[in-house]
């Protein structure tokens, strides 16, 4: 007899709804977005479900499985204990549209306020590899917004007005780091982007499935950049003395 | 297909439906950072029992007035500070402690308790975390001292030898020389500052150093755990010693 799960499922919208149980037969090699398809190819066809490569990479079937947030595509059904239900929620900390959709278009208007890659004047376009290496990890993020569902100040704290979140963090990062950008962007870290919310709890390093050093390598590198500009007296000098001029954001 | 009853759970201190012993990892930072704060600062108030022999222990050194001739308390409350401050504004300290004693949040995907002001490190005092760099500084400094002492330990009456003390006192010395270069400020001060090390002046030193500095930083937590338990073990040692409790072995 072929082995079973119970996967308990959101089932509503922005205005309530409530969990409802599935039985779902479990295949070999089988992840929790092949079972979602199963309860929405033959017992309830209307189920919402955002997913499109289930490869990993696309970033879309975000969800949270068993009360950790995840990637559904990347959850595999043998990983999960099945003599309980598998609860399968939406991100809590995005307006839910559908069952386990939810608006993320937050996430798209934050991401407007920061500036985009401005080269130095006369730079010559030529990096060198060492240069290359470092901000190579932040490109890999595939935006799936787990990061920004599990920070306890968007989950907890509703931050949304003041705090970017650790995602657009490994993104400024990978602009203040790349080796022709020439702007500055520590005064908009510091005051419209509210860097100093973070307490680097490092649960977006937790969950981050392309396993980025969201913490190590964005987050405490821009605080301390941040500290440069803003914190320390002697950095702070010396940079006087030396008349370097920034191009502040 | 059956419906079934609650749905998302409220937010309020611990509310969640991971299923696994999530406080599991706050339960050993409580007992062994809570434990090392109240020993250490027993034995800073205490004032006495800190050298035999050619030991001195970490908490007392470098010894400041140790005869009370314009300074009437423990010695030790005259230098804590300057390690004090460098594990309490740590990078992986602040997510243990933030996360053990604060609850702040207890775990990832953990409720907290209801109804709380959050300003992270935005507000006093947090926001005094910005200074790290500045307790590094001082932490450099006092490695030097350590690392002197850790040399004279192997001097018994300008003779050499060693003793487990010695072998105690140069481990913990190691360890804290681990942690302090695995430092997050570190890190950023070697290298990590610059934008394009191959345009900045010794940029292929510094772009090894910040290499360097970014191996041990990968086993920061690692050192910062094992420094901890040294340096408190280390002056354990010398206390028992110094207070007739225990007879240093000689090994040599």
């Amino acid at each position: 007899m072929m082995k079973e799960a119970t996967l308990r499922v959101f089932r509503g919208d922005s205005k309530g709804g409530q969990t409802v149980d599935y039985r779902v037969p479990i295949a070999p090699g089988m992840v929790v977005l092949d079972a979602l398809h199963y309860i929405q190819g033959h017992l309830a066809p209307d189920l919402a479900v955002r997913w499109n490569c289930k490869a990993g990479k696309c970033g879309s079937c975000s969800a949270e499985v068993n009360g950790r947030p995840r990637l559904t595509c990347k959850t595999r059904m043998d990983d999960l204990p099945v003599d309980q239900p598998i609860t399968v929620l939406p991100m809590k900390s995005f307006p839910r549209i559908k069952d386990l959709v939810t608006d993320v278009s937050w996430n798209y208007r934050v991401n407007r306020k920061i500036p985009a890659f401005e080269p130095r004047p006369g730079v010559e376009w030529k990096i060198s590899q060492l240069d290359v290496d470092r901000v190579q990890e932040f490109r890999k993020c595939i935006e799936c917004f787990l990061c920004q569902n599990v920070c306890h100040v968007l989950r907890e704290h509703d931050k949304m007005e003041q705090f970017a979140g650790p995602r657009f963090f490994v993104r400024i990062a990978g602009l203040e780091m790349h080796p022709l950008d020439g702007r500055d962007r520590a005064g908009l870290l510091k005051d419209q982007l509210g860097i100093g919310f973070c307490n680097i709890t490092k649960c977006c390093t937790e969950v981050c499935p392309e396993e980025i050093r969201i913490t190590d390598n964005a987050i405490i590198p821009l605080k301390e950049r941040v500290v440069d500009e803003f914190y320390d007296p002697l950095t702070m000098l010396f940079r006087k003395f030396r008349g370097d001029k920034v191009q502040s954001v | 297909m059956a419906d079934s009853p609650p749905v998302l759970p409220e937010s309020r201190l611990g509310s969640t439906l991971r299923r696994d012993s999530w406080w599991v990892e706050i339960i050993p930072v409580v007992v062994v950072l809570g434990g090392f704060g109240i020993y250490a600062t027993l034995r800073a108030f205490e004032g006495t029992y800190y050298s035999w022999g050619p030991y001195i222990s970490p908490f007392y050194s470098p010894l400041i007035d140790p005869q009370h001739h314009w300074w009437p308390f423990s010695p030790a409350l005259l230098i804590l500070l300057g390690p004090l401050g460098f594990r309490a504004t740590c990078y992986y300290y602040r997510k243990a402690y933030y996360r053990a004693f604060f609850l702040d949040p207890p775990a990832c995907a953990v409720g907290e308790p209801a109804n709380r002001k959050y300003r992270g490190e935005t507000a006093f005092p947090f926001i005094l975390q910005n200074v790290h760099r500045y307790f590094l500084y001082l932490a450099v400094l006092f490695l030097i001292f350590l690392w002197k002492d850790a040399f004279r330990s192997f001097f018994f009456d300008s003779r050499f030898g060693v003793g487990v003390g010695s072998i105690v006192l140069t481990l913990n010395v190691a360890l804290l020389t681990l942690y302090t270069f695995s430092c997050h400020s570190l890190r950023h001060l070697a290298g990590g500052k610059l934008d394009c090390f191959s345009c900045a002046s010794f940029g292929r030193a510094r772009f090894s150093t910040w290499r360097g500095v970014s191996l041990l930083n990968e086993r920061h937590m690692l050192f910062a755990w094992s420094s901890l338990i040294s340096v408190g073990f280390a002056d354990f040692y010398v206390r028992m010693v110094a207070c007739g409790a225990i007879h240093d072995l000689r090994l040599l």
